[in-house]
């Protein structure tokens, strides 16, 4: 266990460093995690930062990041681990007829012919690391079951090799866009973060933090105008990693000041369909012409 | 500790959350880890271990306020300790109501982080006062939250779209200030009859997660996005005889290239499922005005999942809308479009389900084949007139499955002029649904049901 992430407080602090503003019930359950050693089920909508929680997390308490992105159809050869069928077969040639039938199988199962896939080589791991499960909820349920001994008891078994066991305690991390109900199995395992859409105050800190270079008054009217968008009754909502890209656009351009003209030239930014840009520049647009956000400009 | 906390997941489980022992044990490593000072951390550790979903969440959240607001209060009462002191102490000023009603709406109107809770709580008590004091008291404490609040004039700012009203105060901020009220009112009538009042079971209303349209619509689409999901992967959930696929024997051939020949591993052909085809009938009748808006969202919600499907929107006789669906991606423009254009399908307001299986069958007979599902959202009330069954039954018969989503209580159906019970045995299935909760249990169950 990382030396930093000793406290709630700590876990904020260290989150904090790592680019990552975290809440309260975030900091808590992270901190939570590593200190009773389960993994953390993180729900949200898309892009409030699930992943890059699991990211931060890492360069917080100093430890590998390793990766699983899930899909459907994934299967244990290419999470948890694979005999490396062609090493095997050569092995077997060179061999050839002169060894026993007993030599060659203990030979050809070993270590040396297993490819470990995520699961395995985060478990196996010499030093811990933060072990990112990205968007469980794509993958089948049966896949949910395969991870349900890795979960709880941190073991793999291999029924030629036997039971590898983890030598560290990875700190695990599932996302979960909530297309599918999970099983109770699995929610059972895990502690349970809900992350949503930050208040405006947060929501500004945040894009402070990653474009710091952008004028504050700017950056406070983006992230009103972003909040604004969220009430509209969109397809898909802006997320936050939009908002950022957003002032990162903004700052490209060099843009002086959010009007209504540059909004319409920049909107694809943040609304990615096409009925959602007719909606939000009718009603954001008119707002803006209105002077009604942000502080009226100097003028 | 250990018992109230054990207390709480008896009520946990009584509001329909599963609480295990191990989830409990959980919650007991994490209450050891945070400072049980902290309401809050205190809270949001419970959370992160009890709660397993995000409408969990919200159910911990009202179960853990009155929870915890009772445990309260209950050793008030059994203490005898009373708030006599402040009562005549306010008692003697007389409080003017304007100048109250400015001090609050300042109050409620303030940034939040300014004013602590603590004086929306003596601003909540003296309004109670306040009102006291002209008699009005109903002794229902809902009603008198209401009256308070209309005697104060607040309002609450309407959506973003209009321009803010300076009487208006922040919805959010009202909705604290009646918190306290109701709370300062039960406190008080706790203190009246020195009892507590029975625990009451949350309502339906107060956990169901939407409250607006918008929030709605979202889950709506959540739910028909995983119901498209079922129908879509439904293959590979088959159990049995037909679980085991067809050996693909050119892509094995090419894969034992890799080892010399040897078909080490078997690759089998992926399974096709057979795309859905749906016909979706929603009655927009006056009836069922509270369901309709559900009703659209669904279908609204199932035009975004599916391509082939048909929809139907009937009172008296039957109309068309997939082109309107398909044409409008927005659900306000649809609704607006379809109560427009109601006049196609409405002439006296009353459901005909009799004259609706005629046109349908007219409409679609050509087309309905064992691989088409029918979705029929409606209350079966048909205003005495003929239920004709039979042509339902035409109906359901060419269809390959037939499903019913009925907005009423199963209690309700057959009661009146309910005729449930004439087109229950040629539906596959039949469900009450008023909720995405029991939406999400409709499909589950036509999932299971192929």
């Amino acid at each position: 266990m990382s030396a930093k992430l000793g406290s709630i407080e700590e876990t904020r602090a260290a989150l904090g460093d790592a680019g990552y503003l975290a809440g309260e019930s975030t900091a808590l359950v992270c901190f939570l995690a590593q200190r009773l050693g389960k993994p953390v089920l993180v729900e949200g909508p898309a892009g409030v930062g699930k992943t890059e929680l699991a990211k931060a997390l890492s360069r917080a308490s100093g430890r590998k990041l390793v990766r699983l992105q899930c899909y459907e159809g994934l299967d244990e050869a290419k999470a948890l681990y694979e005999w490396n069928y062609r090493k095997q077969l050569l092995r077997i040639q060179v061999e050839a007829s002169d060894a026993g039938w007993q030599e060659v199988r203990d030979d050809i199962f070993g270590e040396e012919f297993l490819l470990p896939r995520p699961l395995l080589s985060a478990i196996s791991a010499q030093e811990p690391v933060v072990l990112l499960i990205d968007e469980i909820d794509k993958a089948d349920q049966e896949f949910e079951a395969m991870l349900l001994e890795v979960l709880s008891d941190f073991q793999v078994s291999i029924p030629e090799l036997g039971v590898v066991e983890a030598r560290t305690h990875p700190l695990v991390l599932l996302t979960s866009n909530n297309s599918r109900e999970l099983t109770e199995a699995l929610k059972r395992r895990c502690l349970y973060l809900w992350l949503d859409y930050p208040d405006s105050e947060r929501e500004l800190e945040i894009v402070r933090l990653h474009a710091p270079s952008l004028d504050e008054d700017i950056a406070r009217k983006l992230v009103e105008v972003v909040q604004m968008v969220r009430t509209l009754d969109l397809k898909k909502p802006p997320s936050i990693a939009e908002s950022i890209d957003w002032a990162r656009t903004l700052l490209l351009l060099g843009a002086g000041d959010v009007d209504g003209e540059l909004i319409e030239r920049t909107m694809s930014v943040i609304v990615k369909h096409r009925s959602d840009l007719d909606l939000v520049a009718e009603r954001v647009g008119v707002k803006l012409s209105d002077g009604l956000v942000g502080s009226p400009r100097p003028s | 500790m250990a018992r109230r906390l054990l207390e709480l997941a008896d009520e946990l489980r009584r509001e329909g959350m599963a609480v295990g022992t191990s989830e409990l044990l959980d919650a007991f490593a994490a209450l050891a880890a945070v400072s049980w000072t902290d309401r809050e951390g205190f809270r949001e550790a419970l959370s992160a271990t009890l709660a397993k979903s995000q409408e969990d969440r919200r159910v911990l959240e009202l179960v853990f306020e009155r929870f915890f607001f009772r445990t309260a209060e209950r050793e008030a009462v059994e203490r005898g300790v009373t708030e006599q002191g402040s009562g005549e102490n306010r008692g003697e000023a007389p409080i003017d109501l304007d100048a109250l009603r400015e001090r609050i709406r300042e109050a409620l109107s303030a940034a939040e982080g300014q004013q602590g809770d603590g004086e929306l709580r003596d601003l909540a008590r003296l309004a109670i006062a306040a009102f006291g004091r002209q008699g009005e008291g109903s002794g229902v404490i809902g009603v008198d939250v209401q009256r308070i609040r209309r005697t104060l004039g607040l309002k609450a700012a309407q959506n973003v779209a209009q321009p803010p009203d300076p009487e208006s105060v922040p919805l959010e901020r009202l909705r604290a200030f009646e918190a306290h009220v109701r709370r300062e009112l039960e406190r008080a009538l706790i203190e009246r009859t020195q009892s507590l009042p029975p625990a009451k079971p949350l309502r339906e209303l107060d956990r169901a997660l939407p409250t607006g349209a918008a929030h709605d619509l979202a889950a709506v689409h959540r739910v028909v996005a995983a119901l498209r999901r079922r129908l879509a992967t439904q293959g590979r959930e088959a159990r049995g005889r037909s679980r085991s696929p067809a050996v693909d024997v050119r892509r094995t051939m090419r894969l034992s290239l890799q080892t010399g020949g040897v078909p080490l591993e078997l690759r089998y052909r992926p399974r096709r499922p057979r795309r859905p085809e749906l016909y979706v009938l929603c009655d927009v009748s006056t009836s069922v005005t509270s369901a309709s808006v559900f009703f659209l969202s669904v279908l609204h919600a199932l035009h975004d999942s599916f391509r082939k499907l048909r929809s139907f929107v009937f009172v008296e006789r039957i109309s068309e809308v997939t082109e309107v669906f398909e044409r409008e991606r927005s659900f306000g423009a649809v609704s607006r479009a379809i109560a427009g254009d109601a006049g196609v399908a409405d002439v006296s307001g009353y459901t005909d389900y009799g004259r609706v299986w005629q046109e349908l069958l007219g409409l679609v007979i050509d087309d309905l084949d064992p691989r088409s599902s029918v979705i029929v959202l409606g209350d079966a009330r048909t205003n005495g007139r003929e239920p004709r069954a039979d042509l339902f039954a035409r109906v359901a018969g060419q269809a390959g499955r037939t499903f019913w989503i009925n907005p009423e209580p199963r209690l309700y159906w057959n009661y009146g002029d309910s005729v449930m019970a004439a087109y229950e045995p040629h539906c596959d299935g039949v469900f009450e649904c008023w909720t995405t909760k029991q939406l999400e249990g409709f499909v589950n169950a036509i999932a299971h049901n192929r």
